[in-house]
C-alpha cells in the first residue's frame, strides 16, 4: 500500500517546549509544552488565572520567557520581538479589542496587508507612491474583509461598528498579514448567540492552511472547533488530548467543578 | 476620549482646499501690489513662511506620528548656525550646495539624537527631547568659540548663481520672498504626498495604536526614527532660510521657547494635515505681533490666549473650520 | 584636588542634590499619580524665591517668611489643582504641555506685575551667617549646611508620610494603579489635591531657602526646570526613591564636573542621562 504524500497535512508549524514565565517568585506559566499543527485547532482552556493570557503573550512575543523555547517553522523564535514573529508568519488577535478605532474598516485591514510589503521605512520609494493605488495590497485587503464577513462595513469608521463586528475586524486584520500560525485570544468574548455562531463558522473556514491556537471560555464553541485540547491550571498543563479524552479526564473535571460557563 | 485621538482631519474638505489655494495666490501676488512700507511687510511675510516650513516639519513628527517633541528647535538652530559658520567673511557661498548640505547636517543630528530619544515613550519622550535640546543650547551659550550668548552674524546672503548666470539675487527682498514661497509650496506638496504614501499611513497607524502596529509586523522604531530624522532635516531647511534672511543666529533659536512656539503653531492651526501648520504659523505670529504691539505685558495676553485655546479649541483653526462647514451642510 | 577641597565640593554637591530632590519629589509624584506633565513647575520655585524676598522684608525674619510662604504656596497649589489641573488629567500630553507653557507666560507676567523685573538679594538670617573653619584658608558656610538639613528633614518627613501613614499608603496605591484605587472607594480627588499642593509647596520652599544663596531673578524658574526633568527621567517617573538617587547623582556630577571639567560641565549631566537611557529607557527605578 503506497502512502499518499499529503504535503505537510499534520506538520507542526509552532512548538513550545518547557515554556516558563516567572514574575518574582510566582510562575505564571510553568513548563508548558504544546504543538500547533497545520489544518488543526488546538484549544487552550482553563479557569481564570490559569496563565492562558500569559501563555499567549509568550507565544506572540509581547513578553519574554524566563525559560523554554518556541520554534516556528524550524526557526528558534523564542526571543523574537512581536514584529519579527509576525513577519515569520505568526498572527495574533486580542481578547480586548485592539484596532485602530479612528480608521475605517478598510484602512485598518489595509495597514495589516501593507505590512507584508517589505520596504524599509527610509526607502524613499515608500514616501512617494500613493497607498490607495497599491493593487496587490488592495486585493489582499478585500479578500480578508470578505472572508471575515465585513464587506458591508468597509468604509465605516471602526469605532462606530458593533462589538461583534469589531471582533470580526480583529480577525480580518490578523488574516491580512497572511499568517501560517494563528493565536486567537477569546475571539468570542462579549458576543451574543448569533454573533458567536457566525464567528465559529468563520473559524472553521480558517482551519484550512493554518495552525490555530484558540484560547476560549465558551465551551460550546471549544468542543465544536477543537481538534485537540490543552487544559491549564495554575500555570501548568494538567491534561492534553482529544475532546473526548479531556471530557473523561478526572483531573479536568475536578478543576472545573463549580465553574460556570 | 481626548480631542486628538478622535477621527483626525486628513482629507481636506473642498472649501478648505479652495481657501488654501486662494491664500497661496494672494501670497504670490503680494509683492506686485504697490504699497507703503512694502519692504517691511515682505520681510514679515517671509519670516512667517519660514516659520510655516518649520511648523510643517513638526507636524510630520507630532501631528502625523504622534511624537511630541519639545526639542525640535535644536535642528532649526543647528542649521542656522551651520550657515553662519560655513559663510566665509570675504564672499558669499553658493546656495545650491550649502542649503542641501545644511539640511543633511540637520538630518544627521536628528538621526544621532533620535537613536537615543526614539526608544522612549510618552512623557519620557517629551522630557528627553527637551533635555537634549537644552544640552545643545548650553553648548552654544557657554562657548565663546561658538559665539556664546551673543550669537553669530551671517556675513552675506548666499549667492544663487547658476553656471555664471546671476539672475537670482537673494539680497533682493522680492526674490528672497519668492524663493521662500517656492520652498514652502514644495515642502507642503512633499509632505501631503508623504501623508498618503505607505510610509505616511504607517506613521498614522503608529500614532493611533503602536502596539498593534508591532503585532501586525511593523518595525515601529525604524519608522519613528525615520520620521524624526526627516522632520529634523526639514526643520534644517527652515533654519537655513531664517539665518539667511535675518543675517544673525543666537542660541535662542534652538531653545525650548522656540520649540514650544512651534508646538503652539501646529496646535493652533490643527494637527495632522500639514495645511494646519501653515495656517497656525501665520496666525500665531500675527497674534504675537499684535500682542507685543498692544502692551508691555504681552506675555499675560499670550499666556491667557494659549490657555483659552487649549480649553476651548484643542483641534485648532482647522478643527473650527471643519465644524463650521459640517454645520452649514 | 586635595582632601579639604574634595570635602567641600562633596558637601556642595550633596546640598545641590538635596535641593533638587525637594523640587523633583513632588514633580515625580504628580507625573506618576496624575499622569500630568507640568512645565510650569520651575515657576513655583521662582515664586517661592520672590515670596521669600518680600515676606522676609515684611516680617524682618527669614524663618517666619519661610513658614508663611510655605502655607501660602500650599493653598495656591491646592487652588490651582482644583480650578485648572484636575480637568487635564485625561487630556493628551500635548495639551498639558501647551497649557503649562501658557501658565509659564502668565506666572512670569504676574511676577513682573507684583514684584518687578529686578534681581534682588535676600538677607541671610544673622544666626546662620557664619562659616565653619576647615583649614587655614578654607571655610564652609553654615547656611548651606542649614539648607541641606532642611531638605533632609523634609525628605525624611516625606518618607515617613509615604511609607508609614494611611495617607501615604493611598498615595502609593494611586501611583501603582490609579483606576483600581478609585474603584476601591478611596477619595482619589482628595489625594490628587494633596499631592499637587505638596509638590507646589516643596518647590516653593526650595526656592525660599535657596534665595539667600542664589539671589532672586526672573529666569530662575526655567534654569531649574530642565534639571528637574533630567532628574525625573534618570530616576524614573513616580518613584520618590528614584528622585532621591537621581538628584544626588545629578548634584554630585554637576558640582564635580564644573570643578574638574569646566568645558563640558554643562553637558555632563545630559551625557549621564543619555547613558542611563541606553540601558533603562524608563529610568533607574521605574514603578
Amino acid at each position: 500500500m503506497s502512502t499518499a504524500v499529503t504535503p505537510a497535512k499534520d506538520e507542526v508549524l509552532l512548538s513550545a517546549r518547557d515554556l516558563t514565565k516567572r514574575f518574582g517568585g510566582l510562575a505564571a506559566v510553568n513548563g508548558v509544552n504544546l504543538d500547533l499543527r497545520r489544518d488543526r485547532i488546538l484549544a487552550v482552556i482553563g479557569p481564570n488565572g490559569a496563565g492562558k493570557s500569559t501563555l499567549t503573550n509568550l507565544l506572540s512575543g509581547d513578553i519574554l520567557p524566563s525559560a523554554g523555547t518556541v520554534m516556528m517553522c524550524g526557526l528558534d523564535t523564542t526571543r523574537y520581538s512581536p514584529e519579527a514573529k509576525s513577519q515569520r508568519g505568526l498572527g495574533r488577535s486580542y481578547q480586548k479589542t485592539n484596532i485602530f478605532s479612528s480608521f475605517t474598516v478598510w484602512d485598518n485591514v489595509r495597514l495589516a496587508a501593507q505590512s507584508r510589503r517589505r520596504y524599509a521605512p527610509w526607502n524613499p520609494v515608500q514616501w512617494f507612491i500613493c497607498a490607495d493605488e497599491q493593487l496587490s495590497i488592495n486585493a489582499s485587503c478585500e479578500r480578508a474583509i470578505e472572508l471575515s464577513g465585513l464587506t458591508a462595513r468597509t468604509n465605516t469608521v471602526a469605532a462606530t461598528i458593533s462589538h461583534g463586528e469589531q471582533r470580526q475586524l480583529e480577525i480580518a486584520m490578523t488574516l491580512a498579514t497572511e499568517p501560517q500560525v494563528l493565536l486567537l485570544d477569546e475571539p468570542l468574548a462579549g458576543m451574543g448567540q448569533a454573533e458567536a455562531e457566525s464567528m465559529v463558522e468563520l473559524l472553521l473556514k480558517l482551519k484550512k492552511g493554518h495552525a490555530i491556537c484558540l484560547v476560549e471560555h465558551d465551551m460550546d464553541a471549544v468542543f465544536t472547533l477543537a481538534d485537540s485540547l490543552t487544559v491549564m491550571v495554575n500555570g501548568q498543563v494538567i491534561a492534553s488530548g482529544t475532546p473526548s479524552e479531556i471530557r473523561a479526564d478526572t483531573a479536568v473535571q475536578a478543576a472545573y467543578l463549580g465553574e460556570e460557563h | 476620549m481626548s480631542a486628538h485621538s478622535q477621527v483626525p482631519l486628513e482629507r481636506l474638505p473642498r472649501a478648505v482646499r479652495i481657501a488654501l489655494l486662494l491664500g497661496g495666490l494672494a501670497l504670490a501676488m503680494f509683492p506686485l501690489v504697490p504699497m507703503d512700507g512694502r519692504d517691511f511687510y515682505l520681510q514679515m511675510l517671509t519670516q512667517m513662511m519660514i516659520l510655516a516650513i518649520f511648523a510643517m516639519s513638526l507636524d510630520l513628527l507630532q501631528g502625523v506620528t504622534g511624537l511630541v517633541s519639545l526639542g525640535h528647535a535644536a535642528f532649526f538652530g543647528l542649521a542656522g548656525y551651520s550657515l553662519a559658520f560655513l559663510m566665509p567673511t570675504d564672499m558669499p557661498i553658493s546656495l545650491w550646495w550649502s542649503l542641501p548640505l545644511t539640511a543633511l547636517g540637520a538630518a544627521l543630528a536628528a538621526l544621532i539624537i533620535g537613536v537615543f530619544v526614539v526608544r522612549t515613550h510618552g512623557i519620557y519622550f517629551i522630557m528627553v527631547t527637551m533635555a537634549f535640546a537644552q544640552m545643545i543650547y548650553f553648548l552654544f551659550f557657554d562657548n565663546k568659540s561658538l559665539g556664546g550668548s551673543d550669537g553669530v552674524y551671517v556675513s552675506f546672503k548666499p549667492q544663487a548663481s547658476i553656471a555664471g548666470w546671476d539672475g537670482i539675487d537673494l539680497n533682493n527682498k522680492v526674490t528672497f520672498f519668492y524663493f521662500t514661497l517656492i520652498l514652502l509650496a514644495a515642502t507642503y506638496l512633499f509632505l501631503r504626498r508623504l501623508l498618503f504614501s505607505p510610509f505616511g499611513r504607517a506613521l498614522a497607524g503608529i500614532r493611533t495604536n503602536e502596539h498593534r502596529m508591532r503585532a501586525i509586523g511593523y518595525g515601529t522604531y525604524g519608522y519613528k526614527l525615520t520620521a524624526f530624522t526627516l522632520a529634523g532635516g526639514l526643520a534644517g531647511v527652515a533654519g537655513y532660510l531664517w539665518a539667511a534672511q535675518t543675517g544673525y543666529v543666537n542660541p535662542d533659536l534652538m531653545g525650548f521657547h522656540m520649540s514650544a512656539h512651534a508646538i503652539m503653531m501646529v496646535i493652533l492651526g490643527g494637527m495632522g494635515n500639514i495645511a494646519g501648520a501653515i495656517v497656525g504659523a501665520f496666525a500665531f505670529e500675527y497674534t504675537l505681533h499684535l500682542f507685543k504691539d498692544t502692551t508691555k505685558h504681552w506675555q499675560l495676553l499670550m499666556g491667557c490666549f494659549i490657555v483659552l485655546m487649549v480649553v476651548f479649541a484643542p483641534k485648532g483653526i482647522m478643527g473650527l473650520l471643519v465644524r463650521q462647514e459640517e454645520a452649514s451642510k | 584636588m586635595d582632601a579639604t577641597n574634595f570635602f567641600i565640593q562633596l558637601l556642595n554637591g550633596l546640598q545641590y542634590g538635596l535641593l533638587l530632590f525637594m523640587l523633583t519629589a513632588g514633580l515625580t509624584l504628580i507625573f506618576g499619580i496624575m499622569g500630568v506633565i507640568n512645565l510650569a513647575h520651575g515657576s513655583f520655585y521662582m515664586i517661592g524665591a520672590y515670596l521669600a524676598w518680600s515676606l522676609s522684608a515684611l516680617f524682618g525674619n527669614l524663618f517666619v517668611a519661610i513658614v508663611v510662604g510655605a502655607l501660602l504656596s500650599v493653598v495656591f497649589g491646592w487652588a490651582l489643582e482644583w480650578i485648572l489641573f484636575r480637568h487635564f488629567y485625561h487630556r493628551d500630553h500635548i495639551d498639558q504641555v501647551l497649557l503649562t507653557f501658557g501658565l509659564i507666560y502668565i506666572f512670569e507676567e504676574l511676577r513682573s506685575l507684583l514684584w518687578g523685573d529686578n534681581v534682588h538679594a535676600v538677607q541671610m538670617p544673622k544666626v546662620l551667617d557664619w562659616s565653619i573653619q576647615l583649614t587655614d584658608n578654607l571655610a564652609y558656610p553654615v547656611y548651606r549646611l542649614f539648607m541641606s538639613c532642611i531638605c533632609l528633614l523634609l525628605a525624611v518627613g516625606l518618607y515617613l508620610l509615604i511609607s508609614k501613614t494611611r495617607l501615604g499608603m493611598k498615595i502609593r496605591a494611586g501611583a501603582f494603579n490609579h483606576d483600581m484605587t478609585e474603584a476601591l472607594g478611596i477619595n482619589i480627588r482628595l489625594i490628587h489635591g494633596i499631592v499637587f499642593a505638596l509638590g507646589v509647596g516643596l518647590a516653593s520652599v526650595a526656592g525660599m531657602i535657596a534665595a539667600p544663596i542664589s539671589s532672586v531673578y526672573p529666569s530662575m524658574g526655567s534654569s531649574v526646570l530642565i534639571m528637574c526633568f533630567v532628574v525625573v527621567v534618570i530616576g524614573g517617573i513616580g518613584s520618590v526613591r528614584g528622585a532621591l538617587v537621581a538628584s544626588l547623582l545629578v548634584g554630585l556630577v554637576d558640582t564635580f564636573g564644573k570643578v574638574l571639567l569646566p568645558q563640558v560641565a554643562g553637558m555632563l549631566v545630559y551625557m549621564v542621562m543619555a547613558i542611563v537611557l541606553l540601558y533603562k529607557p524608563e529610568g533607574l527605578f521605574k514603578q
